[in-house]
């Protein structure tokens, strides 16, 4: 059934099936056991971090713990596990089947390479957030579950706990859509991924040191404005510091702005990398 | 040519395709009707360019294409009436047969029950049912072959676009599969053939296309296209009981260059410039005594006309 003039249920119909085919792919084949380990890293840290503590009876404070979450979180997770893994898993939803030239598969059906587009973004998306959503969880669970559940329950439900969860949960998502747009369209305009890799690695953490207007032309400055928990040794110091400039954004923008900014940097890039994927070419000699 | 004729037919509208500075095609007019059409040239002679152009995997550098009236540049719209049978001998990968073609149709839009249906039915007609739930990673190079056609056979279109179909299948299914092109052409599909093997395409061709080095040098119904070249002289074997009598009076005439006794002894070959003189010629002989049992052109297959247009470029025979 169409909906003004535009085949809207067919489109949904082939985005499904785009799915079910890529997510397929994805878990069976594409996947690398690093995209894991990247993932995980934080969870074995916290893991260990508790298990000291079990060990030596030595606790730590929650506020404290918050705190180191909310580095953690911000420098290693958001930083480098969440972009790392999103340039495994996007940059190859196109890339990959041009290097093992099965992308006339999908070329020769009666598809719009929109559609395309949008079916392996978001087969992408689908397998990034089941992963470092699931790790975001895990990690929460096991930096605080050495407390006892009474304080857990305590933090969850009349402290910040509940909150902070959703806020990191609710980051790691739109980490994902941003890292993963950004991959997806790296990838159909690079053929070393180490290139555009290092390019938009650079690009992110000088973001700090940049215009305002450049600013937002990235992702991680909506990412930090969205972080529920500031890092105290960034804020405390020199504004002017190099981890103040890092951690810190100096014009943050408000939650519903960081939200609809990133979300419209992604979707721009969505509709670039649709463009270049209607121009697209199968020619995989020249590859 | 008007609109409704265009949307029936394959055009090539002066198109030229360069990779780069390597030149694929150029100058490029051809108008294909249905039926079974042959592009015949060696390899490197532009016969799977033209292929790739015409399913819009690459585009023209120039010139302009339509397929059924519809541009390549719409996929959306081209593949509803178009199955390419491509080259590319990868697939995706963990898939069985009947998945990749459940995926395709699925992937269109079709349901699951039509899914379902569609890929039995392509199975079936290529004849790999045993084989259809076994991973395509261990099929034969015939059966990835038959596969890939089923996929371009499975969603029904009007047009099939089959690039070196026959390569790696068995005499029998090759010659199944010959079969299923003529039923296919008979039923109005247009089925566009590339091959560089001569007589693989000899007999089943209602029209051809010879390239060589990214151009058109002959296009049109094989007889047709004999009949254009006139410096070379037009064989024509005649069996008769007394081919000596038969050679004896078609030497002394002018139209005639060349007769020779066939080497079984039971017919004449003929050369001529002129070969509707020779055969009104051939029936005031008839008249004559000799009894002539059949008289036909002896070098008006592919294989012939290809080495008189482009001499020793011939594809494999």
């Amino acid at each position: 059934m169409s909906t003004g003039g535009l085949p809207w249920a067919l489109w949904r119909a082939q985005i499904l099936a785009i799915l079910r085919l890529e997510m397929k792919k994805t878990f069976v084949n594409r996947l690398g056991v690093w995209i894991y380990f990247l993932a995980l890293a934080p969870v074995l840290l916290y893991a260990f971090h508790t298990f000291v503590q079990l060990r030596t009876g030595r606790w730590g404070n929650l506020g404290e713990d918050t705190h180191i979450f909310a580095s953690v979180f911000q420098f290693f997770f958001l930083r480098l596990a969440i972009f790392f893994g999103c340039v495994g898993i996007f940059m190859n939803l196109f890339r990959g089947e041009v290097l093992d030239k099965s992308m006339h598969y999908y070329f020769l059906v009666p598809l719009r390479r929109e559609v395309l587009v949008i079916g392996k973004f978001l087969s992408g998306l689908l397998a990034a957030m089941l992963i470092f959503g699931t790790s975001t969880l895990l990690q929460f669970v096991a930096m605080y579950w050495s407390f006892g559940w009474n304080t857990v329950q305590e933090y969850l439900i009349h402290g910040q706990g509940a909150e902070h969860l959703a806020a990191y949960l609710g980051v790691t998502i739109l980490a994902c859509v941003g890292y993963g747009s950004v991959f997806l369209g790296a990838g159909l305009l690079f053929r070393n991924p180490l290139i555009p890799t290092l390019l938009i690695l650079v690009w992110e953490a000088i973001n700090g040191f940049l215009p305002g207007v450049l600013q937002k032309i990235s992702v991680i400055f909506y990412l930090k404005s969205l972080c529920p928990v500031g890092i105290p040794e960034a804020t405390a110091l020199n504004r002017g510091s190099l981890l103040a400039l890092i951690a810190v954004n100096p014009t943050p923008a408000s939650p519903a702005t960081a939200i609809l900014g990133l979300l419209l940097l992604s979707l721009v890039l969505l509709v670039l990398s649709s463009v270049q994927v209607r121009r697209m070419q199968i020619d995989y000699g020249a590859d | 040519m008007n609109g409704q004729e265009a949307g029936q037919r394959i055009v090539f509208e002066d198109v030229s395709k360069f990779y780069g500075e390597v030149l694929g095609v150029n100058r490029v007019n051809l108008s294909i009707p249905a039926g079974i059409t042959s592009l015949v040239g060696p390899n490197g002679s532009g016969k799977t360019t033209l292929m790739n152009l015409m399913t819009g995997l690459v585009r023209p550098t120039r010139g302009r294409i339509t397929v059924l009236g519809i541009s390549p540049d719409e996929p959306e719209r081209l593949f509803q009436k178009v199955g390419y049978c491509t080259q590319f001998d990868s697939f995706p990968k963990g898939l069985t047969g009947y998945q990749f073609l459940y995926s395709y149709l699925r992937v269109s839009g079709r349901p699951h029950l039509a899914a379902d249906r569609l890929a039995g039915q392509a199975i079936e007609q290529v004849n790999l049912v045993e084989a259809a739930h076994r991973r395509i990673a261990g099929y034969s190079k015939g059966m990835r072959q038959r596969i890939k056609l089923a996929q371009a056979l499975c969603h029904q279109p009007s047009a099939l676009v089959l690039d070196e179909p026959l390569n790696g299948l068995d005499p029998l299914i090759r010659a199944e599969t010959i079969a299923l092109f003529r039923t296919l052409a008979q039923e109005g599909l247009h089925v566009i053939i590339s091959s560089h093997v001569l007589h693989e395409v000899d007999a089943v061709s209602d029209q051809v296309v010879l390239l060589s080095n990214g151009y058109v040098v002959a296009e049109g119904q094989i007889h047709g296209v004999r009949e254009e070249i006139h410096e070379q002289p037009m064989q024509i074997l005649i069996r008769c009981n007394k081919p000596g009598d038969l050679a004896s009076q078609v030497f002394q005439q002018d139209c005639v260059v060349e007769a020779r006794i066939h080497p079984d002894g039971q017919g004449l070959l003929v050369k001529t410039r002129d070969a509707g003189r020779f055969y009104l010629l051939l029936n005031r002989i008839a008249q004559g005594g000799i009894n002539i049992e059949s008289v036909a052109p002896a070098d008006d297959d592919v294989l012939s006309v290809y080495e008189y247009l482009i001499g020793t470029e011939e594809p494999t025979k």
